[in-house]
């Protein structure tokens, strides 16, 4: 066991490094949990209300492509589970994730892992106190999710169900986390890496539940589907978990197997040797900034191709699934016909883009922040380079880059969508503008960030937390009727839900006026504030 | 002869801590300036106010006759910076990186470069993360080098390099000096400061306390004085200008200021000498004077730490 020596130190370090993400993150965990709870004991308080209302969700696409199916019908926990499986699953496995990856991979790119390696530490330690930390956060965040749900009035049965859920779909992504950690050099490109697994993880589960039923059996492929299965408050299938538990340990080992092989600091993907000279073109600001956006842009864009595709592609099975069931067709000719219900999943399907588009759109601004603090902003700022410049040079690439994004998900979303139902030169213009309609919310948070970054640099990282309030506002807010005044405070609520609603230029304008805005502020912030490290 | 650089009673605070504390410079074009003193004594925060990235909270700065904190991009086409700590962009190559920044300044010497990569031994094939401290310090030094600027900003430039390494630099920056560049060169490396600087001004808690030419600065502080007297010495301790007095029946040392040595000496003659051993203090004296003695007066007085003397007679 020599090679764990230190583990117990280094988890107590990690963990007191963490004491406010990690906390944060259990809140938004309960958050989402406790007001899904709350919500649907107001809206609907009779197993009448509730079956109906589960009914209603078990024949929407859009629904059951988000959310997956209500399992149990007619009980309050079964709605709060469907409610809170695959969107928790998400969020507590990138929270599981990002955990591992900033204490090992981010440990060594930084060079600290170094530091502490050349102490009494076993060469394991580190990954080990990395995965401990985000497990034992797991573990944590589980119980209080139980408690909250008991407490709540939920049968403790489902409630534990649940919670153990999705405290081990967090367990699960820690150890994708921890694979990943091992292939690259940089963490920047595990969390990428990582994080594309979450999203395949999501889409899977999304598919197979709005899928035709021949497809039910992909959502196993999902660690997000894994909840879902586990049938929380509905004769709980604890099998499920074992699945979870044992994926994890399996996982882990990997890690740990793959982290044996390599050397301190080395990924597995090897580095190539760079030019001796630079490429002529290499001579402004914007040039730098390319090289710096071009891996996010190209990766982003590879995502928001798969995306758009599998998005596209599931409209037609969500047509076809509708169109062959009278029930189910009745129920929604009542509801607004066939083609709104596919127009009303394809819009909610943009909608996850702009969110996703929304997200690089931080990354992108965050990246002057972190050139700064990394001192390698100072070296171009000491040229003729001037501060706005320099600033301006990576906004092109937060606002350009989830444009071209979202146009390449769009352009995919209607092209395969369209071939299917043989009208590209119809689909193709809509899903386009579908798509790009998001662009001023994901501009805000650039805007957004940029400010933080002029203003007050040291809460750049707000920006993040601003993106996860808009979602949750976005994704708990509207369901359970919160004040209109508060859902109105996150520009997704602005967006026109195109191609089921039609096009309102008014809101967009404003949306782009108020990032203007906060652009503006943001540069001039930075224009007269101290930089450095 | 035109001042490159003067800066006077600049204030600094961040948060309660005071970086400059009425810091004055005064850098003369065409002048090798070495810039001395410990660890957050104020040196980095000084030269990041002359490259405007602070603002200072009083005083007054001018830069190549310019202001650092309004002219900041078109003087900085006449200067290039080395930090101490230099970090790289991961996935540029060290080659990338030289070109990229001397083009950013506003045009590399492509021979001059080529010349300097070979002189420096750089691999510049490598990428930027790839590099270790002393190669990615080399990395920035071939870009400063390499342009065509009246003034360098050197921020602890030779941390990392190797003895071998340092010699090409010190060559270098002779080889600026005779070209009429101006160099503010921040250290820690004595040998390097007497080897290279005209003048040097050394700082200490965000003050300068004392600049001047390295002769200056020797004679104002003290030289160690060992004599063999022919009697008792007698008197000695009542001088003003004699510290530390150690005598051992005929045998006598102090530290006399350097300025008072003449009067102290005809005192000593005055009672017979029979041996006699005068030592100015070194570079590294001057320093573990300023960077010991708390509480420093500007005369220097008093320094309540002894400095380290090496052997008395040489």
């Amino acid at each position: 066991m020599n090679d764990f020596v230190g583990t117990r130190d280094l988890i107590k370090l990690y963990a007191r490094r963490d004491r406010v993400k990690l906390p944060v993150g259990l809140l938004i965990m309960v958050g989402i949990v406790a007001s899904s709870v709350t919500g649907f004991a107001k809206l609907y308080t009779t197993a009448k209300e509730r079956t109906d209302f589960a009914n209603g969700v078990n024949g929407n696409a859009a629904q059951l492509f988000m959310y997956g199916p209500v399992v149990r019908t007619d009980a309050a926990g079964g709605l709060v589970a469907w409610r809170t499986a695959a969107l928790g699953g998400l969020i507590i496995g990138l929270i599981s994730l990002f955990t591992v990856i900033r204490h090992s991979r981010g440990e060594e790119e930084t060079g600290r892992a170094e530091l502490i390696r050349a102490g009494v530490v076993g060469p394991r330690a580190q990954l080990a106190a990395a995965v401990a930390v985000a497990v034992v956060g797991n573990v944590v965040t589980a119980l209080y999710l139980a408690l909250t749900m008991g407490f709540q009035g939920l049968p403790w049965g489902g409630s534990i169900a649940l919670a153990l859920g999705l405290g081990a779909t967090g367990c699960v992504f820690a150890g994708i986390g921890a694979i990943a950690a091992q292939l690259t050099e940089s963490a920047r490109a595990a969390r990428g890496i990582a994080s594309a697994v979450v999203g395949a993880a999501f889409l899977l589960r999304a598919l197979g539940d709005a899928g035709k039923h021949d497809l039910s059996w992909v959502v196993w492929l999902s660690p997000i589907g894994w909840t879902e299965r586990l049938h929380p408050f509905a004769d709980e299938r604890w099998w499920v978990l074992l699945l979870a538990a044992a994926t994890t340990a399996l996982l882990t080992a990997a890690a740990f197997a793959l982290n044996a092989r390599r050397d301190l600091g080395a990924g597995l993907l090897p580095d190539r040797p760079g030019p001796a000279t630079a490429a002529p073109g290499l001579r402004t600001p914007l040039a730098l900034a390319w090289r710096l956006h071009r891996p996010a842009l190209l990766g982003w864009s590879a995502g928001f191709l798969v995306v758009g595709a599998v998005t596209g592609g599931a409209g037609k099975s969500i047509g076809d699934q509708i169109d062959s069931s009278s029930a189910l067709k009745e129920v929604f000719e009542n509801l607004g016909g066939h083609g709104d219900l596919v127009d009303a999943y394809l819009a909610t399907a943009m909608g996850t883009l702009g969110l996703l588009a929304a997200a690089y759109a931080v990354q992108a601004a965050l990246r002057p922040y972190q050139e700064e603090t990394a001192g390698r902003a100072e070296p171009v700022l000491a040229t003729r380079t001037s501060r706005i410049e320099w600033a301006v040079s990576h906004l092109v690439f937060a606002l350009l880059g989830p444009a071209v994004a979202l146009a390449v998900g769009g352009l995919a979303a209607g092209l395969v969508y369209g071939a299917s139902t043989h009208g590209i030169g119809h689909e193709v213009p809509r899903l386009l503008g579908a798509a790009l309609v998001q662009l001023p919310a994901a501009w805000i948070l650039a805007a957004l960030t940029t400010a933080l970054f002029g203003l007050a640099p040291r809460a750049v990282q707000a920006a993040w937390g601003a993106l996860v309030v808009f979602l949750l506002l976005g994704q708990l807010g509207g369901a359970f009727g919160w004040n209109q005044k508060l859902l109105d405070v996150s520009p997704f609520t602005h967006i026109p839900r195109i191609p089921a609603a039609s096009l309102s230029a008014t809101p967009l304008l404003v949306l782009v006026l108020v990032a203007a805005a906060l652009t503006a502020a943001g540069l001039a912030g930075f224009r007269r504030r101290a930089v450095g490290s | 002869m035109t001042s490159a650089i003067s800066a006077s009673g600049l204030v600094k605070t961040f948060g309660g801590t005071r970086a400059l504390d009425g810091l004055d410079l005064s850098v003369a074009s065409g002048e090798v300036h070495g810039f001395l003193g410990p660890n957050g004594a104020g040196k980095s925060t000084t030269i990041r106010v002359l490259l405007g990235m602070l603002r200072a909270d009083a005083g007054e700065v001018r830069l190549l006759g310019g202001d650092p904190w309004r002219d900041t991009a078109d003087l900085h086409a006449r200067l290039a910076y080395v930090p101490g700590d230099v970090t790289l962009w991961p996935n540029l190559s060290g080659g990338e990186a030289i070109d990229l920044l001397g083009r950013l300044r506003g045009g590399v010497d492509r021979r001059r470069r080529d010349e300097l990569v070979e002189r420096f031994e750089l691999d510049p094939k490598k990428k930027g993360r790839a590099y270790s401290k002393g190669n990615r310090q080399k990395v920035a030094l071939v870009a400063a080098f390499a342009s065509d600027v009246e003034l360098l900003l050197l921020d602890e430039p030779t941390s990392g390099l190797d003895p071998l390494m340092e010699a090409v630099f010190q060559d270098l920056v002779a080889q600026e000096r005779e070209r009429g560049r101006t160099v503010l060169l921040s250290s820690h490396i004595l040998g390097e400061v007497e080897a290279l600087c005209d003048r040097v001004t050394i700082i200490r808690k965000g003050r300068a306390v004392e600049s001047g030419t390295l002769s200056e600065l020797r004679h104002l502080s003290r030289t160690s004085v060992s004599a063999e007297l022919v009697a008792a010495p007698d008197g000695l301790a009542g001088l003003p200008t004699v510290h530390d007095l150690r005598v051992e029946g005929t045998r006598v040392r102090f530290d006399v200021d350097t300025a008072e040595l003449n009067a102290v000496l005809a005192h000593l003659t005055g009672i017979g000498v029979r041996g006699l051993t005068c030592q100015p203090p070194t570079l590294e004296e001057l320093f573990l004077r300023h960077y010991q003695g708390d509480g420093d007066q500007a005369d220097g007085a008093v320094a309540s730490a002894p400095a380290p003397r090496s052997g008395a007679a040489r």
